[in-house]
C-alpha cells in the first residue's frame, strides 16, 4: 500500500491547495488570512513529515545507539510557526485598520471604494 | 579584532537599534539612532568590501558554529557590492526621512516608522550575507514584515489595503520559497548554501530538484516583482511614505534578485538555470516583456509615484534580461544595473517627495510649470529620467551599454534591439513629464519660486551627482559588477 505510506504527504497536498483557493477565492480579508493559515501549515506538517525516521524515537542523548528522528525539522518549524504567528498578528492589525478606514473587510468592497475617490 | 566580525555586525547592528528606537520613542532621537546605524553601516560595508577584495571570501561562522551545523555568513564580491549597495541608499534614505517623514506621519508614530525601518534593513542585510537558506527565509520574512508596516503609515487609506495585497502576496512567496528549501534539505540533508552546492549536481537529474527549483524562482520572483508576478508592487509604491518608497525602490527588490541569481548560479548544478531546465528563456522572455510592457503602461499614469513604480517593474525586468542571459557578461550588466537602478530611482522618489512636500500631491498637476517654480527639484527628476531612458554621461547609459554589449556577444540582435525599444518607451514617459514640467507654462500667472527643503534636496542631489559621476567615470562599478558576476557565476567549493 505505498500510496496509504505517503498519507501525510496527500495531506499536505490536499491542505496547500485547499489554503492557496481559499486565498484566491475569498473576499474577506480575514478569510483571505484564515487561508494563509493553512496554507503556511501545509508546508509546516511536509517539513515535519520529512524528518521522522520510522520507528526513530525522540533525539535525547542516551549510552545505548537508538534510532532517533531528525530533529532540525522541527526547529526549522518552530522559527516558521514564530514567524507565521507574527504575519497573521500583522494582517489581523491591518485589517482592524481598514474596517475603520473604509468600514468593511470585504475585498471587493474596498477596491469598488478605491476607485469611486 | 573586530574585523574579524565585521560580516555579523553589519546584521547586528541594526538588529540591537531597532528595539532602542522601540524603548526611547522619541521622534528625533530614533531618527538619529536610524542615521547612526546608516553611517555605521556604511563604513562596515566599506570595510567589508575592502576585506573582500584584499583577502577573498570572508566565512563568518555564528556562535562558532562549524558550518554544516552552525549558520554561517559568507561574502564574497557579488554580495559584498549588495551590501555596499543597500547600506548607501538606506543611509541616504535616513537623512532624506527626517523632513519627510515628519510631513507625512504624526509625531506619536514616527519612531515605529524608524524602528520598522531599521528592521527592514536589518532583514535585507541578512538576506544578502547569510550562507544559510533557511536563515534567508527568515531574514526575508523580517525584512517583509517590516515592509508591510512601512507602507501601512502612508497618508492615504488605501495604503492600508496595499500594505495587506503585499503581505498576502509576500506570504505566499515566502512559502513558496520554505516549500522549495524543504525539497532541497530532503534531498541532501543540508541548508548551507556551499554544501547543497556540492551535493546537488549528483543528484540534478531528479524531479524533486526540478521542483524545487520551480517553487523557489516563483517565490522569489514574486519577492523581486519579476513580470508578470508584480501586482502588489504599484500600489505598495505609490502609497507608501514618500521616504519608504524612495528606499525600498533602491533596496527591497534588489535582495530578492541577489538571493535568486545566487540560487540560479551557484547553489543550483552548472548549466542547471541555463541549459538543463532553460528556465533562463523564460526569465529573459518575462524580463523583455516586462521592460517594454511595464515601461508603455507607465505612459498612461497620472500620478508620479505609480508612474516611476510601473517603470521599476520595467527596470527590474532589465535585470532579468541580465541574468537571463546567464553569461558572464550578463550578469555583470544584472549587477551594474542593480546599483544604477538603485541611483537613479532613488533619487527619482526622492524629488517626488520634495515635490510633495510642496504641492501637497504628486499627480501629474502638481507638476504644471515646475521647470520654473522649483528649478532644483525637477532638474533631479529630469536627470532621474534621462538615466533611466540611458542618455550618454548618465548611468543608465553604462547599464544599457553592458546589457546591450551582453546580448550582442550571444548574437540576440533583437534582443538588442527589443532593450533599445524599451529606451525609447521609457522616453516617451519622461517625456511627458518634461513636457507637463517645462513647457506647459501659464503665462499670465506670476512665477513664484518654491524650492523643496534643502533638507531634501541635499540627499536627493548627491544621488543625482552620484547618477552623473558614476556615468562618467564607470570604472568602480564596472570592476565591481564584473567581480560580482565572476563571482556568484564560479561559486564551486
Amino acid at each position: 500500500m505505498e500510496y496509504l505510506g505517503l498519507f501525510n504527504y496527500w495531506i499536505v497536498i490536499a491542505l496547500m491547495m485547499i489554503g492557496l483557493y481559499v486565498v484566491m477565492s475569498a473576499n474577506n480579508f480575514i478569510k483571505k488570512i484564515i487561508g494563509l493559515n493553512i496554507f503556511q501549515s501545509s508546508v509546516f506538517i511536509l517539513y515535519i513529515s520529512i524528518g521522522k525516521v520510522s520507528g526513530g524515537t525522540a533525539p535525547i542523548l542516551i549510552d545505548e545507539s537508538v534510532v532517533y528522528s531528525n530533529p532540525l525539522p522541527h526547529v526549522l518549524i518552530l522559527t516558521a510557526i514564530v514567524v507565521g504567528v507574527a504575519t497573521t498578528a500583522l494582517g489581523l492589525a491591518l485589517i482592524v485598520r481598514i474596517r475603520s478606514a473604509f468600514g468593511t473587510i470585504d475585498d471587493h468592497d474596498v477596491q469598488q471604494l478605491d476607485t469611486r475617490d | 579584532m573586530l574585523s574579524s566580525h565585521l560580516s555579523a555586525l553589519q546584521v547586528v547592528i541594526p538588529l540591537l537599534a531597532a528595539p532602542l528606537c522601540a524603548i526611547f520613542r522619541k521622534p528625533l532621537l530614533t531618527w538619529l539612532i536610524a542615521l547612526a546605524v546608516g553611517l555605521a553601516c556604511s563604513i562596515n560595508s566599506i570595510a567589508i568590501l575592502q576585506q573582500v577584495r584584499e583577502s577573498g571570501e570572508i566565512v563568518y561562522a555564528l556562535g562558532g558554529w562549524a558550518a554544516p551545523w552552525g549558520i554561517e555568513y559568507r561574502i564574497d564580491s557579488a554580495n559584498a557590492f549588495i551590501v555596499l549597495i543597500i547600506s548607501f541608499i538606506y543611509l541616504i534614505g535616513i537623512i532624506y526621512a527626517r523632513q519627510s517623514v515628519s510631513s507625512e506621519v504624526d509625531e506619536k508614530s514616527q519612531c515605529w516608522l524608524y524602528t520598522a525601518w531599521i528592521l527592514c534593513f536589518t532583514g535585507l542585510m541578512g538576506i544578502t550575507v547569510s550562507g544559510d537558506v533557511f536563515n534567508v527565509f527568515v531574514f526575508l520574512e523580517v525584512s517583509s514584515l517590516s515592509t508591510y508596516i512601512l507602507i501601512s503609515f502612508g497618508q492615504d487609506k488605501r495604503c492600508l489595503t496595499a500594505a495587506i495585497r503585499y503581505l498576502i502576496m509576500g506570504t505566499i512567496a515566502a512559502t513558496f520559497y520554505l516549500i522549495g528549501i524543504g525539497f532541497l534539505y530532503s534531498l541532501t540533508g543540508t541548508l548551507n548554501m556551499a554544501d547543497l552546492a556540492s551535493r546537488l549536481p549528483d543528484l540534478a537529474s531528479q524531479n524533486t530538484v526540478a521542483v524545487a527549483f520551480g517553487f523557489v524562482v516563483i517565490g522569489l520572483g514574486i519577492k523581486m516583482a519579476l513580470f508578470p508576478l508584480h501586482a502588489w508592487l504599484p500600489n505598495a509604491y505609490t502609497y507608501a511614505p514618500n521616504a519608504v518608497t524612495a528606499f525600498l525602490a533602491g533596496t527591497a527588490t534588489k535582495a530578492a534578485v541577489y538571493v535568486f541569481m545566487r540560487l540560479a548560479f551557484a547553489i543550483f548544478p552548472d548549466d542547471y538555470f541555463s541549459d538543463f531546465t532553460s528556465t533562463h528563456a523564460i526569465i529573459l522572455a518575462l524580463g523583455i516583456i516586462s521592460a517594454v510592457a511595464t515601461s508603455a503602461v507607465a505612459i498612461f499614469q497620472d500620478d508620479l509615484k505609480r508612474l516611476f513604480a510601473w517603470s521599476s517593474i520595467g527596470q527590474i525586468g532589465y535585470i532579468a534580461v541580465g541574468i537571463g542571459l546567464a553569461s558572464t557578461a550578463g550578469v555583470a550588466a544584472s549587477f551594474l544595473h542593480l546599483f544604477n537602478h538603485a541611483l537613479m530611482k532613488t533619487a527619482i522618489f526622492m524629488a517626488i517627495g520634495g515635490l510633495f512636500v510642496v504641492s501637497g500631491t504628486t499627480t501629474m498637476a502638481a507638476l504644471k510649470d515646475a521647470g520654473r517654480r522649483m528649478p532644483w527639484t525637477m532638474a533631479a527628476i529630469l536627470i532621474g529620467g534621462l538615466s533611466l531612458i540611458g542618455v550618454p554621461f548618465t548611468t543608465g547609459f553604462i547599464s544599457k551599454w553592458y546589457l546591450v554589449s551582453a546580448a550582442l556577444e550571444q548574437n540576440y540582435w533583437w534582443l538588442a534591439g527589443l532593450i533599445l525599444l524599451g529606451s525609447l518607451v521609457t522616453a516617451a514617459y519622461v517625456w511627458k513629464i518634461v513636457e507637463t514640467a517645462y513647457f506647459r507654462k501659464d503665462p499670465d500667472a506670476k512665477v513664484i519660486r518654491q524650492e523643496a527643503p534643502l533638507s531634501l534636496l541635499v540627499p536627493t542631489w548627491i544621488l543625482v551627482i552620484g547618477n552623473i559621476y558614476f556615468g562618467i567615470n564607470a570604472q568602480f562599478t564596472g570592476s565591481a559588477a564584473t567581480q560580482a558576476a565572476t563571482a556568484i557565476l564560479s561559486l564551486t567549493p
